[in-house]
């Protein structure tokens, strides 16, 4: 096993930086002919292990079946990786010009998942597609995906020319067929190859049967291939993945991590943080054991100090004040692809992760789904089945940062997380309009307008020895949702708490004096209160609102002005009337429990701390 | 003034990309520390991605038939660089003497008790776990039995072929096995970070790098290594540490790290693997493979 193992590898391994790699990906409709082409890719560079060509011709010999190129890549891959050979595996040859990485993708449609992973991370992808068979369904899911998943540099490899006697006009029907089909999903790849997988024509050598054809081979179109440069132009983004403090080790930087999406940030720069809208000036880019360095770049995993402490966590998206914002949003039209077994569907609560942003999300609408057999699209379905591509539109529980993949692609890419598992991805097509916007947009402004203060809420926090939250306490009209908020607060103070309860009748006649009690200033009614909350929560108090029959929609109002994760809802009842997602239901019955219950709760959630 | 990000900068961005990853997204994590080079690396690549601060603790399984120099070596940086450090062993299998030194085993069966066993339950918190008091200077039972949900490995894609296979987070089953046929897909930096109760996932941030990798980053961050990597004048020299009983040197006259990247550039171990000297590698057929199924790194 290990001489086999090592001759995968470069015989003489380059030294570092002083030679190009290059991943690329290999995919195409199952027997198409990718091991053929990898099997002669490898021998024709001769990048295989001495003997090994020999030993798999006599082996068939043996065996009396006819040799074939394909058979090589199995030599190979079944020593190294003893009968396991279903997963991206990786095998490498060499050219004059570089060493190359495949990360060979299965074919069958079961292994999406592998050639997805393998094909995230090449800069090049070779397509396979029979000259025999045509186009089929996967050479067109491939295409696609390679396309969504951010490879821009494509050849495709039209192979077994030799079965249709080397036929133009079978070649031009597909370069036509498939060039309008990539056009479609905005690829153009860098040239058709004829090949012959089996007699090695336009591999590495030009062919005499294909003397027509005036392009590169296939050697040569992955020679051509540029090593992709990061995106240094493109805006500043960096999603925040963790402010660090390490102040028990006698460090009183307080660093906010991350690495570098897109273009480049330099000390002094004002940067401002989506979705909350924070702003800052860099005062200084840290790291260990590095020489000091005033900018940093796509491509870096860095950290950075701030001139002005302002309260920021991971999840935020750091930008620069002077180049274009972000979208901010919860609701965004996306294209997906859908890996889950089970069909992604409506009124189902899924995880949406982008950049380092979690939030939970809905399937609002599916626009289009694109069938990859026919391209044809289907409209109006209700939901996404596996293996499919789809147009459709997102929900989110709470606004998030994200750009357009015209924009930026990087930070226009999310995964959606079911059951655990990652069971989609896709790119951002459009931020939609959404209910809470015209007071995001406020919010972003008092963000951005804030006076922060020297004492940070982390100290407040340690002093008080609690942390700021918002306790929305509601329930039907007839519930006695005001005395168990009342009785919290004054559990609350006896332990010693800074609480504070907030009656609605409190707001109504003094902040909101001068707007009329009537529905449509609902919305208006719940900025305001909001508002107020927001500034108690930021002087460290817990804070416990008593509101009847509060609204998914009123608290989506809230959650655009007070920190989310700060929120908790308590619905006082024995049954739910509105369509608000509670976190923690009291049903009817005495007080002193229903507070119990509700401290309890609080404990949990590590707003108080249990007593040792 | 910008840098150049050249390839091993882009190896030590990704992996500080995905170690500060575990540490967002796993409360109880912990990090294995071999005292071989890679490992080694790899903590190196922590203090990096915190600033020069280590803050998952780092766990060693002592087989009891480690290099003598390896302890030592693990006990000073540990105290250097301060570093809340763990080990588990298993008490049990030495103390009855089941081993393959012993006479009593074969290596594979050795390996299983010493190594795997004991990295088992020793992340499972169900054996005590043994951590360093700064002040003291010994090692006490650790208070905490709570079981490590992240563990994070220096495994490398290049070192054998089921490595190749791993992903970035690999998810294992609560009896700490690998479903090699059907593994999460990973793209787009985002990994599986979410897991079922019982489950836990192991963080591979070294998977891209090579051996030469490896060398020329230590030379690079001059990051100090263990003297059995060198020929001390003997022509011989460790080029995989592992227990003494199991682990040979290989002919070799480097003496620093600029020599072993001379060789390993050279292409004078082109041929032969790294874990050539590692017995257990070759004992039955597959035995890494199945060693590793059951959860040996």
């Amino acid at each position: 096993m290990s001489s086999s193992i090592a001759s995968l590898e470069p015989p003489v391994a380059a030294p570092a930086g002083s030679q190009q790699r290059m991943n690329i990906v290999i995919v195409g409709h199952v027997d198409h002919g990718k091991s053929t082409i990898i099997g002669r890719l490898l021998a024709d560079t001769h990048s295989l292990p001495d003997g090994k060509l020999e030993q798999v011709r006599a082996q068939c010999e043996l065996n009396s079946k006819p040799f074939e190129y394909a058979f090589l890549l199995d030599a190979l891959k079944d020593e190294q990786a003893q009968g396991i050979t279903i997963d991206a595996a990786r095998v490498f040859f060499k050219t004059a010009q570089r060493h190359y990485l495949i990360l060979d993708a299965p074919g069958h449609i079961e292994f999406l998942k592998n050639m997805i992973t393998g094909a995230a991370r090449a800069e090049a992808a070779l397509l396979v597609i029979d000259a025999a068979e045509g186009v089929q369904e996967n050479s067109r899911r491939h295409g696609y995906m390679i396309s969504m998943l951010g490879v821009r540099q494509l050849a495709v490899v039209v192979n077994k020319m030799d079965l249709v006697g080397w036929d133009r006009g079978v070649y031009d029907r597909i370069v036509s067929e498939y060039g309008a089909f990539l056009d479609q999903v905005g690829t153009r790849p860098s040239a058709f190859i004829p090949v012959s997988g089996r007699g090695g024509d336009n591999i590495a050598d030009r062919s005499e049967h294909l003397a027509w054809y005036e392009g590169p081979t296939v050697l040569g179109a992955l020679d051509a291939f540029r090593s992709e440069p990061a995106p240094i132009h493109r805006p500043f983004r960096m999603a925040v993945q963790d402010v660090y403090k390490f102040t028990k080790q006698g460090d009183d930087r307080r660093i906010v991590a991350g690495t570098i999406d897109s273009g480049t940030v330099r000390v002094g720069d004002s940067v401002i943080f989506y979705p909350s809208g924070k702003k800052s000036r860099v005062r200084s880019i840290e790291a260990f054991n590095r020489p000091p360095q005033d900018s940093a770049e796509a491509g870096s995993a860095v950290g950075f100090t701030l001139q002005e402490q302002i309260y920021i966590t991971r999840g935020e998206m750091a930008t620069l004040e002077t180049e274009p914002r972000p979208q901010v949003t919860t609701r965004l039209r996306v294209s997906l692809f859908w890996l889950g077994k089970d069909p992604m569907i409506k009124r189902k609560e899924y995880l949406l992760k982008l950049g380092t942003g979690r939030v939970t999300a809905r399937l609002e609408d599916v626009l289009r789904v694109m069938d990859a057999s026919t391209l044809d699209t289907a409209e109006q379905r209700a939901a996404v089945q596996r293996h499919d591509v789809a147009e459709c539109v997102l929900k989110l529980d709470r606004a998030i940062a994200c750009d357009l993949a015209t924009d930026v692609p990087a930070t226009s890419r999310f995964v959606i997380v079911d059951d655990f598992e990652i069971r989609g991805g896709g790119i951002v097509r459009e931020a939609l309009p959404d209910r809470q916007a015209a007071v995001r947009d406020r919010v972003i402004l008092r963000n951005y307008k804030w006076e922060p203060s020297i004492i940070e809420p982390e100290r407040r926090a340690e002093k008080y020895n609690q942390k700021a939250a918002l306790i929305l306490v509601t329930g039907e009209h007839e519930a006695d949702r005001k005395s168990v908020a009342k009785a919290l607060e004054g559990k609350l103070f006896e332990d010693g708490k800074v609480v504070y309860f907030l009656g609605i009748g409190s707001v109504l006649y003094g902040i909101d004096a001068d707007i009329e009690r009537k529905p449509e200033n609902r919305l208006e009614h719940m900025r305001r209160l909001a508002e107020v909350a927001n500034l108690m929560l930021d002087a460290g108090i817990i804070l416990v609102v008593a509101a009847a029959e509060l609204t998914q929609d009123d608290l989506d109002v809230i959650k655009a002005s007070v920190q989310p994760d700060w929120i908790e809802t308590i619905w006082a009842g024995d049954a739910i009337t509105t369509d608000l997602a509670v976190d923690l239901q009291l049903p009817g019955g005495a007080v002193p429990e229903a507070v119990d219950r509700l401290k309890a709760h609080l404990q949990d959630k590590g707003i108080i701390f249990r007593p040792w | 003034m910008t840098d150049d990000i050249d390839h091993l900068d882009e190896l030590e961005h990704r992996s500080v990309h995905i170690l500060r990853e575990a540490y967002a997204n796993f409360k109880n994590l912990g990090m294995l520390w071999s005292i071989g080079k890679d490992s080694t690396v790899l903590l190196w690549l922590a203090r990096k991605a915190f600033f020069g601060h280590v803050p998952i603790p780092l766990v060693h399984i002592d087989t009891a038939y480690k290099i003598p120099e390896m302890i030592e070596y693990r006990d000073r940086l540990a105290l250097e660089w301060n570093l809340t450090m763990i080990y588990g062993q298993n008490r049990q299998a030495l103390e009855e003497k089941r081993t393959f030194p012993d006479g009593a085993v074969d290596r594979i069966a050795c390996c299983k008790a010493l190594k795997t066993d004991a990295l088992k339950y020793t992340l499972s918190g169900e054996w005590p776990r043994y951590r360093l008091n700064h002040a003291k200077r010994v090692y006490e039972v650790d208070r905490n039995t709570e079981p490590f949900t992240g563990v994070i490995v220096g495994v490398r894609a290049d070192e054998e072929g089921s490595r190749s296979k791993e992903r970035y987070f690999s998810p294992r089953t609560t009896q700490s096995q690998w479903d090699v046929g059907d593994q999460p897909p990973e793209f787009w930096n985002q990994f599986k970070t979410e897991f079922a109760p019982g489950t836990h996932l192991r963080i591979h941030p070294l998977l891209d790098w090579t051996e030469l990798n490896i060398w020329e980053y230590i030379k690079r961050e001059n990051i100090p290594t263990v003297s059995l990597y060198y020929d001390q004048g003997e022509g011989r020299r460790y080029r995989s540490l592992g227990c003494y009983p199991c682990t040979h040197a290989v002919d070799s006259q480097a003496h620093d790290v600029d020599d072993i990247i001379l060789e390993l550039r050279s292409g004078k171990f082109a041929n032969i693997a790294e874990r050539s000297g590692r017995a257990q590698d070759k004992a039955g057929g597959g035995g890494l493979e199945t060693l590793r199924r059951d959860g040996y790194m």
